[in-house]
Protein backbone atom coordinates (compact mmCIF):
# COMPACT_ATOMS: atom_id res chain seq x y z
CA UNK A 1 0.00 0.00 0.00
CA UNK A 2 1.36 3.10 -0.96
CA UNK A 3 1.82 5.79 1.61
CA UNK A 4 -1.19 8.79 1.05
CA UNK A 5 -2.51 11.51 3.07
CA UNK A 6 -5.77 12.28 2.33
CA UNK A 7 -6.16 15.88 -0.47
CA UNK A 8 -7.67 18.83 0.82
CA UNK A 9 -10.27 20.27 -1.39
CA UNK A 10 -12.09 23.95 -1.46
CA UNK A 11 -8.42 24.91 -1.25
CA UNK A 12 -5.84 26.70 -3.53
CA UNK A 13 -3.00 25.64 -4.53
CA UNK A 14 -0.24 26.71 -6.94
CA UNK A 15 0.09 25.36 -9.90
CA UNK A 16 2.76 26.89 -11.57
CA UNK A 17 5.19 30.31 -11.38
CA UNK A 18 4.10 33.11 -13.46
CA UNK A 19 6.83 32.56 -15.89
CA UNK A 20 6.09 29.23 -16.42
CA UNK A 21 2.56 29.96 -17.30
CA UNK A 22 3.10 31.53 -21.57
CA UNK A 23 1.58 30.93 -25.09
CA UNK A 24 2.83 27.24 -24.80
CA UNK A 25 0.22 24.40 -22.96
CA UNK A 26 1.41 23.69 -19.61
CA UNK A 27 0.20 20.25 -18.19
CA UNK A 28 0.00 19.93 -14.13
CA UNK A 29 -1.81 17.45 -12.20
CA UNK A 30 -3.52 18.82 -8.92
CA UNK A 31 -4.95 16.49 -6.78
CA UNK A 32 -5.55 13.98 -9.05
CA UNK A 33 -6.82 16.05 -11.11
CA UNK A 34 -5.22 16.49 -15.01
CA UNK A 35 -4.99 20.67 -15.60
CA UNK A 36 -4.11 22.10 -18.81
CA UNK A 37 -2.52 26.08 -18.13
CA UNK A 38 -1.83 28.76 -20.55
CA UNK A 39 -2.36 32.70 -21.18
CA UNK A 40 -4.55 34.76 -23.44
CA UNK A 41 -3.08 36.09 -26.35
CA UNK A 42 -4.87 39.72 -25.82
CA UNK A 43 -4.54 40.28 -21.99
CA UNK A 44 -2.57 37.64 -20.98
CA UNK A 45 -4.95 36.14 -18.44
CA UNK A 46 -3.88 33.01 -16.54
CA UNK A 47 -6.48 29.99 -17.81
CA UNK A 48 -6.93 26.43 -16.33
CA UNK A 49 -8.56 24.07 -17.90
CA UNK A 50 -9.62 20.15 -17.37
CA UNK A 51 -6.48 18.35 -19.41
CA UNK A 52 -8.74 15.91 -21.41
CA UNK A 53 -10.80 16.15 -24.42
CA UNK A 54 -14.39 15.15 -23.77
CA UNK A 55 -14.60 13.05 -27.08
CA UNK A 56 -11.54 10.52 -26.44
CA UNK A 57 -9.88 11.48 -23.22
CA UNK A 58 -6.89 13.44 -25.08
CA UNK A 59 -4.82 15.82 -23.25
CA UNK A 60 -5.62 18.89 -24.31
CA UNK A 61 -1.70 19.82 -22.80
CA UNK A 62 -0.48 17.77 -25.81
CA UNK A 63 -2.13 20.31 -28.48
CA UNK A 64 -2.16 23.30 -29.80
CA UNK A 65 -3.13 26.56 -29.41
CA UNK A 66 -5.37 28.72 -31.72
CA UNK A 67 -5.36 31.81 -30.68
CA UNK A 68 -7.28 31.41 -27.29
CA UNK A 69 -8.40 28.45 -27.90
CA UNK A 70 -7.05 24.96 -27.89
CA UNK A 71 -7.57 22.59 -30.53
CA UNK A 72 -6.85 18.83 -29.71
CA UNK A 73 -4.42 17.05 -30.93
CA UNK A 74 -6.19 14.09 -31.83
CA UNK A 75 -9.44 15.27 -34.02
CA UNK A 76 -9.68 18.72 -33.59
CA UNK A 77 -11.97 19.12 -30.85
CA UNK A 78 -12.03 22.81 -30.05
CA UNK A 79 -12.53 24.80 -26.64
CA UNK A 80 -12.28 28.20 -25.74
CA UNK A 81 -11.01 29.60 -22.45
CA UNK A 82 -14.21 29.23 -20.65
CA UNK A 83 -13.81 25.17 -21.60
CA UNK A 84 -16.70 25.30 -23.89
CA UNK A 85 -16.86 23.66 -27.04
CA UNK A 86 -16.64 25.64 -30.11
CA UNK A 87 -16.44 23.44 -33.17
CA UNK A 88 -16.08 19.81 -34.07
CA UNK A 89 -15.27 17.84 -36.76
CA UNK A 90 -17.29 17.39 -39.82
CA UNK A 91 -20.73 18.17 -38.13
CA UNK A 92 -22.46 21.89 -37.38
CA UNK A 93 -24.29 20.75 -34.69
CA UNK A 94 -22.12 20.91 -31.00
CA UNK A 95 -23.16 18.06 -27.97
CA UNK A 96 -24.61 19.92 -25.69
CA UNK A 97 -22.23 18.14 -23.42
CA UNK A 98 -18.87 19.23 -24.97
CA UNK A 99 -16.96 21.25 -22.78
CA UNK A 100 -14.65 20.81 -20.00
CA UNK A 101 -14.15 22.15 -16.95
CA UNK A 102 -12.66 25.53 -15.90
CA UNK A 103 -10.71 26.33 -12.64
CA UNK A 104 -10.33 29.55 -11.12
CA UNK A 105 -7.19 31.25 -11.06
CA UNK A 106 -5.54 34.29 -9.34
CA UNK A 107 -2.01 35.21 -10.07
CA UNK A 108 -0.17 36.98 -7.19
CA UNK A 109 3.27 37.84 -6.10
CA UNK A 110 4.51 35.85 -9.20
CA UNK A 111 2.70 32.20 -8.34
CA UNK A 112 0.17 30.85 -10.66
CA UNK A 113 -2.67 29.73 -7.67
CA UNK A 114 -5.70 27.37 -8.78
CA UNK A 115 -8.56 26.53 -6.38
CA UNK A 116 -9.67 23.11 -6.15
CA UNK A 117 -13.27 22.37 -5.31
CA UNK A 118 -16.44 24.02 -5.80
CA UNK A 119 -15.94 27.07 -8.28
CA UNK A 120 -18.65 29.02 -6.14
CA UNK A 121 -16.58 28.96 -3.12
CA UNK A 122 -13.19 29.85 -4.37
CA UNK A 123 -12.62 33.39 -2.66
CA UNK A 124 -9.01 35.20 -3.67
CA UNK A 125 -8.92 37.13 -0.57
CA UNK A 126 -7.61 33.89 1.19
CA UNK A 127 -4.83 33.11 -0.55
CA UNK A 128 -1.96 33.75 1.62
CA UNK A 129 0.93 35.98 0.67
CA UNK A 130 4.69 35.72 -0.59
CA UNK A 131 5.63 39.60 -1.49
CA UNK A 132 8.90 39.07 -1.64
CA UNK A 133 9.03 36.70 -5.00
CA UNK A 134 7.89 39.85 -6.74
CA UNK A 135 9.10 42.48 -5.09
CA UNK A 136 11.95 44.49 -6.86
CA UNK A 137 13.82 45.13 -3.56
CA UNK A 138 14.37 41.19 -3.04
CA UNK A 139 16.47 38.77 -5.66
CA UNK A 140 14.85 35.34 -5.59
CA UNK A 141 16.04 31.98 -7.52
CA UNK A 142 13.72 29.38 -7.64
CA UNK A 143 12.63 25.95 -9.19
CA UNK A 144 10.42 22.85 -8.79
CA UNK A 145 10.89 19.44 -8.55
CA UNK A 146 8.66 16.96 -8.43
CA UNK A 147 8.69 14.08 -5.89
CA UNK A 148 7.12 10.93 -5.66
CA UNK A 149 6.10 10.59 -1.91
CA UNK A 150 3.34 11.77 -0.43
CA UNK A 151 3.01 15.65 0.01
CA UNK A 152 2.33 14.90 4.22
CA UNK A 153 6.00 13.30 3.76
CA UNK A 154 7.71 17.03 2.77
CA UNK A 155 5.38 18.84 5.47
CA UNK A 156 6.94 17.12 8.01
CA UNK A 157 10.04 17.90 6.19
CA UNK A 158 9.46 21.24 6.15
CA UNK A 159 8.25 21.28 9.56
CA UNK A 160 11.22 19.83 11.35
CA UNK A 161 14.29 21.78 10.28
CA UNK A 162 16.39 19.72 12.59
CA UNK A 163 16.95 16.80 9.58
CA UNK A 164 19.05 19.72 8.36
CA UNK A 165 21.67 18.76 10.89
CA UNK A 166 21.60 15.49 9.14
CA UNK A 167 20.50 15.62 5.67
CA UNK A 168 21.76 18.61 4.88
CA UNK A 169 25.19 19.03 6.69
CA UNK A 170 27.94 21.10 5.05
CA UNK A 171 25.13 23.06 3.06
CA UNK A 172 22.50 24.48 5.46
CA UNK A 173 22.51 22.02 8.56
CA UNK A 174 24.79 22.75 11.81
CA UNK A 175 24.86 20.84 14.77
CA UNK A 176 23.17 23.51 16.66
CA UNK A 177 20.30 23.42 14.67
CA UNK A 178 19.32 20.07 16.05
CA UNK A 179 19.78 21.14 19.56
CA UNK A 180 18.10 24.01 19.73
CA UNK A 181 14.36 23.48 21.25
CA UNK A 182 11.66 25.34 18.70
CA UNK A 183 8.50 27.32 19.95
CA UNK A 184 5.35 25.96 17.87
CA UNK A 185 2.00 28.19 17.50
CA UNK A 186 -1.22 27.23 16.03
CA UNK A 187 -3.37 29.72 14.79
CA UNK A 188 -6.38 27.05 14.64
CA UNK A 189 -8.85 29.81 12.33
CA UNK A 190 -6.12 30.95 10.16
CA UNK A 191 -5.50 27.15 9.45
CA UNK A 192 -1.54 28.63 10.08
CA UNK A 193 1.21 26.84 12.31
CA UNK A 194 4.50 28.72 13.60
CA UNK A 195 7.15 27.21 14.63
CA UNK A 196 10.25 29.18 15.54
CA UNK A 197 13.99 28.54 16.59
CA UNK A 198 16.60 31.07 17.67
CA UNK A 199 19.92 29.64 17.93
CA UNK A 200 22.48 32.36 19.58
CA UNK A 201 26.09 31.28 18.64
CA UNK A 202 25.59 28.74 16.28
CA UNK A 203 28.56 27.62 13.44
CA UNK A 204 27.88 29.21 10.22
CA UNK A 205 26.71 27.00 7.84
CA UNK A 206 28.50 26.73 4.08
CA UNK A 207 25.39 28.05 2.32
CA UNK A 208 25.57 31.79 4.58
CA UNK A 209 28.95 31.41 5.14
CA UNK A 210 30.01 31.77 1.26
CA UNK A 211 27.58 33.93 0.46
CA UNK A 212 27.52 36.10 3.38
CA UNK A 213 31.34 36.34 3.69
CA UNK A 214 30.39 36.12 7.58
CA UNK A 215 33.39 35.01 9.31
CA UNK A 216 32.87 32.70 12.96
CA UNK A 217 29.78 32.17 14.71
CA UNK A 218 26.24 33.44 13.79
CA UNK A 219 23.24 34.26 15.44
CA UNK A 220 20.59 32.02 13.56
CA UNK A 221 16.87 32.74 13.78
CA UNK A 222 14.17 30.28 12.01
CA UNK A 223 10.81 31.54 12.15
CA UNK A 224 8.57 28.98 9.91
CA UNK A 225 4.87 29.99 9.05
CA UNK A 226 3.09 27.31 7.23
CA UNK A 227 -0.41 28.50 5.93
CA UNK A 228 -1.99 25.21 5.23
CA UNK A 229 -2.40 23.17 2.63
CA UNK A 230 -0.24 24.87 -0.03
CA UNK A 231 2.20 27.63 1.04
CA UNK A 232 5.33 27.55 3.48
CA UNK A 233 7.27 30.49 4.45
CA UNK A 234 10.75 29.85 6.30
CA UNK A 235 11.74 33.58 7.59
CA UNK A 236 15.67 33.33 8.17
CA UNK A 237 17.49 35.91 9.61
CA UNK A 238 21.30 35.47 10.48
CA UNK A 239 24.35 38.21 11.93
CA UNK A 240 26.97 38.06 13.64
CA UNK A 241 26.77 36.19 17.20
CA UNK A 242 25.45 38.62 19.36
CA UNK A 243 24.35 41.34 16.57
CA UNK A 244 20.46 41.95 16.88
CA UNK A 245 18.39 44.12 15.35
CA UNK A 246 18.19 48.12 16.62
CA UNK A 247 15.54 48.65 19.51
CA UNK A 248 13.68 50.61 16.93
CA UNK A 249 12.99 47.66 15.04
CA UNK A 250 15.29 48.22 11.88
CA UNK A 251 17.82 45.75 11.21
CA UNK A 252 20.58 47.07 9.37
CA UNK A 253 23.36 44.51 10.42
CA UNK A 254 21.15 41.03 9.72
CA UNK A 255 21.18 39.11 6.67
CA UNK A 256 17.23 38.65 6.14
CA UNK A 257 16.59 35.28 3.60
CA UNK A 258 12.86 34.64 2.69
CA UNK A 259 12.97 30.47 2.29
CA UNK A 260 9.16 29.65 0.23
CA UNK A 261 8.05 26.43 -0.30
CA UNK A 262 4.36 25.24 -2.27
CA UNK A 263 3.60 21.99 -1.20
CA UNK A 264 0.91 20.84 -4.11
CA UNK A 265 0.03 17.26 -4.08
CA UNK A 266 -0.07 16.10 -7.69
CA UNK A 267 -1.75 12.66 -8.02
CA UNK A 268 -1.52 9.95 -4.93
CA UNK A 269 1.92 9.39 -3.76
CA UNK A 270 3.31 12.38 -5.53
CA UNK A 271 3.78 16.18 -5.11
CA UNK A 272 5.32 19.05 -6.85
CA UNK A 273 7.99 21.01 -4.35
CA UNK A 274 8.41 24.81 -5.36
CA UNK A 275 11.42 26.19 -3.73
CA UNK A 276 12.48 29.73 -3.75
CA UNK A 277 15.18 31.48 -2.17
CA UNK A 278 15.04 35.07 -1.97
CA UNK A 279 17.44 37.60 -0.16
CA UNK A 280 17.55 41.20 0.48
CA UNK A 281 21.01 41.38 0.84
CA UNK A 282 24.29 41.54 -1.90
CA UNK A 283 21.24 41.81 -4.24
CA UNK A 284 23.20 43.34 -7.45
CA UNK A 285 26.14 40.51 -6.91
CA UNK A 286 25.42 37.72 -9.63
CA UNK A 287 28.14 35.48 -8.02
CA UNK A 288 26.13 35.30 -4.91
CA UNK A 289 23.00 34.56 -6.56
CA UNK A 290 24.61 31.54 -8.81
CA UNK A 291 25.90 30.18 -5.61
CA UNK A 292 22.69 30.25 -3.84
CA UNK A 293 21.10 28.91 -6.82
CA UNK A 294 23.44 25.94 -7.15
CA UNK A 295 23.75 25.37 -3.30
CA UNK A 296 20.02 25.27 -2.56
CA UNK A 297 19.51 23.25 -5.24
CA UNK A 298 21.46 20.26 -4.12
CA UNK A 299 19.70 21.20 -0.71
CA UNK A 300 16.56 20.04 -2.59
CA UNK A 301 17.60 17.15 -4.21
CA UNK A 302 19.16 15.85 -1.02
CA UNK A 303 15.29 16.06 0.06
CA UNK A 304 13.94 14.75 -2.70
CA UNK A 305 15.78 11.82 -2.88
CA UNK A 306 15.44 10.83 1.18
CA UNK A 307 11.75 11.57 0.51
CA UNK A 308 11.82 9.36 -2.85
CA UNK A 309 13.56 6.68 -0.47
CA UNK A 310 11.05 7.24 2.64
CA UNK A 311 7.81 6.27 0.26
CA UNK A 312 9.47 3.70 -1.24
CA UNK A 313 10.08 2.18 2.05
CA UNK A 314 6.52 3.45 4.04
CA UNK A 315 5.30 1.16 0.82
CA UNK A 316 6.50 -1.99 1.68
CA UNK A 317 5.74 -2.05 5.42
CA UNK A 318 2.98 -3.74 7.06
CA UNK A 319 -0.06 -2.46 8.09
CA UNK A 320 -0.13 -0.66 11.41
CA UNK A 321 3.27 0.04 11.66
CA UNK A 322 4.14 2.14 14.54
CA UNK A 323 5.80 5.75 14.35
CA UNK A 324 7.88 7.59 17.47
CA UNK A 325 6.98 11.19 18.05
CA UNK A 326 9.34 13.58 19.99
CA UNK A 327 9.89 17.05 21.03
CA UNK A 328 11.66 18.17 17.41
CA UNK A 329 8.10 16.67 15.69
CA UNK A 330 5.57 19.10 17.77
CA UNK A 331 5.32 21.65 14.95
CA UNK A 332 4.67 18.80 12.29
CA UNK A 333 2.30 17.12 14.56
CA UNK A 334 0.38 20.22 14.48
CA UNK A 335 0.57 20.54 11.06
CA UNK A 336 -0.66 17.09 10.44
CA UNK A 337 -3.52 17.71 12.59
CA UNK A 338 -4.75 20.93 10.53
CA UNK A 339 -4.26 18.98 7.19
CA UNK A 340 -6.73 16.15 8.86
CA UNK A 341 -9.41 19.21 9.21
CA UNK A 342 -8.96 20.71 6.45
CA UNK A 343 -9.32 16.98 4.50
CA UNK A 344 -12.77 16.80 6.64
CA UNK A 345 -13.91 20.28 5.57
CA UNK A 346 -12.83 19.87 2.05
CA UNK A 347 -14.99 16.47 1.90
CA UNK A 348 -18.19 17.91 2.91
CA UNK A 349 -21.31 17.88 0.39
CA UNK A 350 -21.63 21.62 -1.16
CA UNK A 351 -24.86 22.13 -2.54
CA UNK A 352 -24.18 22.23 -6.85
CA UNK A 353 -24.52 25.96 -8.13
CA UNK A 354 -26.10 24.84 -11.56
CA UNK B 1 -12.32 28.40 4.60
CA UNK B 2 -12.54 28.60 8.10
CA UNK B 3 -13.08 32.43 9.60
CA UNK B 4 -10.35 33.25 11.95
CA UNK B 5 -11.40 32.38 15.24
CA UNK B 6 -8.31 34.25 17.20
CA UNK B 7 -7.83 30.54 19.23
CA UNK B 8 -3.59 30.51 19.17
CA UNK B 9 -1.97 27.26 20.93
CA UNK B 10 1.55 27.64 21.93
CA UNK B 11 3.62 24.94 22.89
CA UNK B 12 7.22 26.13 24.54
CA UNK B 13 10.11 23.28 24.86
CA UNK B 14 11.84 24.69 27.80
CA UNK B 15 15.57 25.55 26.75
CA UNK B 16 17.40 22.89 28.64
CA UNK B 17 15.18 20.54 29.67
CA UNK B 18 12.85 17.59 27.58
CA UNK B 19 10.32 19.73 28.69
CA UNK B 20 7.14 20.89 26.76
CA UNK B 21 5.39 23.59 28.13
CA UNK B 22 1.39 24.35 26.24
CA UNK B 23 -0.56 27.17 26.71
CA UNK B 24 -4.13 26.98 25.51
CA UNK B 25 -6.35 29.53 24.08
CA UNK B 26 -8.22 29.50 27.33
CA UNK B 27 -4.76 30.41 29.00
CA UNK B 28 -4.49 26.76 31.15
CA UNK B 29 -0.99 25.76 31.02
CA UNK B 30 -0.01 22.05 30.92
CA UNK B 31 3.46 20.35 30.85
CA UNK B 32 4.59 17.01 29.13
CA UNK B 33 7.07 14.79 28.28
CA UNK B 34 5.42 13.61 24.76
CA UNK B 35 4.29 16.02 22.03
CA UNK B 36 1.42 13.78 21.20
CA UNK B 37 -0.05 13.55 24.76
CA UNK B 38 0.64 17.62 24.95
CA UNK B 39 -1.98 17.99 21.56
CA UNK B 40 -4.25 15.80 23.04
CA UNK B 41 -4.37 17.83 26.45
CA UNK B 42 -4.46 20.94 24.03
CA UNK B 43 -7.16 19.56 21.62
CA UNK B 44 -9.89 18.29 24.57
CA UNK B 45 -10.31 21.85 25.26
CA UNK B 46 -12.04 22.38 28.07
CA UNK B 47 -11.76 18.60 28.74
CA UNK B 48 -9.13 17.43 31.20
CA UNK B 49 -8.43 21.23 31.88
CA UNK B 50 -8.55 20.91 35.16
CA UNK B 51 -8.85 23.66 38.00
CA UNK B 52 -5.84 22.83 39.73
CA UNK B 53 -3.32 23.90 36.37
CA UNK B 54 -2.73 27.50 36.08
CA UNK B 55 -5.08 29.40 34.43
CA UNK B 56 -3.64 32.62 32.16
CA UNK B 57 -4.68 36.17 32.92
CA UNK B 58 -7.01 36.21 29.93
CA UNK B 59 -8.69 33.31 30.48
Amino acid sequence: MPHTTAFARNQWYVAAYSHEVGRDLLGRTILGEPLVFYRTEDDGTAVALHDRCVHRRFPLSESRLDGDRIVCGYHGFTYDTTGSCVYVPGQKRIPRTARVASYPVVEQDALVWVWIGDPALADPQVIPRAPHLASPEWVTVSGMEPIDADYGLLVDNLLDLSHETYLHGGYIGSPEVAETPITTEVDEGAGVVRVSRHMGDAECPPFYAKSTGIKGRITRWQDIEYHAPCLYLLHSRIAPVGVLPEEDGSDPNGFHTEITYAITPSSDGKVYDFWAVSRDWATDDAEVTEFLRGNNHTVVMQDVDALNLLQRTLGSERAGYQELSINIDTGGLAARRILARLVEEGAKPVEKVQ
Amino acid sequence: MTAPTGEVYRIDWLPGTDILHGTCHCGREHTSQDPIEMWEWMLAHPRGHSVDEPQGADA
